[in-house]
């Protein structure tokens, strides 16, 4: 049984579907924080896997930048969400319709 | 041998413990097991020889990110159990159409480039960490460069954004002082 190029695909195609049902399904902000990582983890597994099979230092370049932009988006992100909390008091996504014409 | 059997593992491991991070109602449970799943997706990059990605991986999510979660839900009430979205049902189904779509292009993409080659090809005799030296600071260093001056900029708006009053502390001031800070934030609150 040799472990392909293919078989990492399909693997972080499947965490990626999962990450996509997370997204869907979530409508506390915290918890779509969380699918949005599940979304950026998936896709550094095929960057790696694709960086292994063709002998090509690109893809974990990317990944690491991936990661990069992951750690600020959460930094800036929490702290949005901190000072929507302490404005209204909860942090779900329909209560936040204020820019709705 | 071994490769196969790690891979299935791992594969497991990370999709229950992702499945779990999407679908539980608890706050505490979605952020362990994504701490978990991080983890694990590390063992796929040690497996494909991507040492210092899989480091890195450990060091940024598990330590870094998984952190500021933990400090951010100090904020919130995460006792309380989650709400769920009622889904709209075309919206589903074109999702899960797309990514039917999305798994057949990704499994027959490496079959319609085959003739790819290498654009920084991985040297000879050098592990790693030196191979991802040398490519980031030599082809990759204005994006290395744009990458740190993003993060600095994402540390100053965490801190204007989330420090705001971090100055009070609630346990050395007295009762009569809080209650007062209290009726300042609902008048704030009235008049905005």
């Amino acid at each position: 049984m040799e472990i392909g190029l293919n078989h990492y695909l399909v693997l972080s195609t499947i965490l990626f579907a999962i990450g996509l049902l997370g997204v869907i399904r979530r409508k506390n902000l915290l918890m779509l924080f969380f699918a949005t990582e599940i979304l950026l983890n998936s896709v550094n597994i095929s960057f790696a896997a694709i960086s292994h099979y063709y002998g090509d230092l690109t893809g974990q370049m990317f990944a690491f930048f991936v990661i990069a932009i992951a750690a600020s988006e959460v930094a800036v992100g929490l702290g949005l969400l901190i000072v929507w909390h302490k404005k209204h008091n909860n942090i779900d996504l329909d209560s936040m319709s204020t820019m709705r014409g | 041998m071994f490769e196969a059997i790690a891979f299935y593992l791992f594969a497991f491991l990370t999709i229950t413990m992702f499945y779990i991070a999407v679908t539980t109602s608890q706050a505490l449970y979605a952020l362990s097991s994504l701490a978990a799943g991080m983890i694990f997706i590390s063992a796929f990059f040690f497996i494909l020889g991507a040492d210092f990605l899989g480091a890195v991986q450990i060091v940024v999510y598990s330590g870094a990110v998984m952190a500021l979660y933990a400090f951010g839900m100090m904020f919130f009430d995460t006792t309380r159990d989650v709400k769920e979205k009622q889904g709209n049902k075309a919206i589903i189904l074109g999702l899960s159409i797309l990514s039917a779509i999305l798994i057949v292009v990704i499994v027959s993409a490496p079959i319609v480039g085959n003739n790819i080659e290498a654009f920084y090809p991985m040297t000879e005799g050098a592990g790693n960490v030196q191979e991802v030296g040398m490519v980031l600071f030599t082809k990759y260093l204005v994006p290395f460069e744009v990458a740190a001056v993003m993060l600095l900029v994402a540390m100053v708006a965490g801190i204007v954004l989330a420090g705001k009053k971090m100055d009070l502390s609630l346990t050395l001031m007295t009762e009569a002082e809080i209650l007062m800070m209290k009726e300042e934030d609902k008048n704030k609150k009235a008049l905005s």
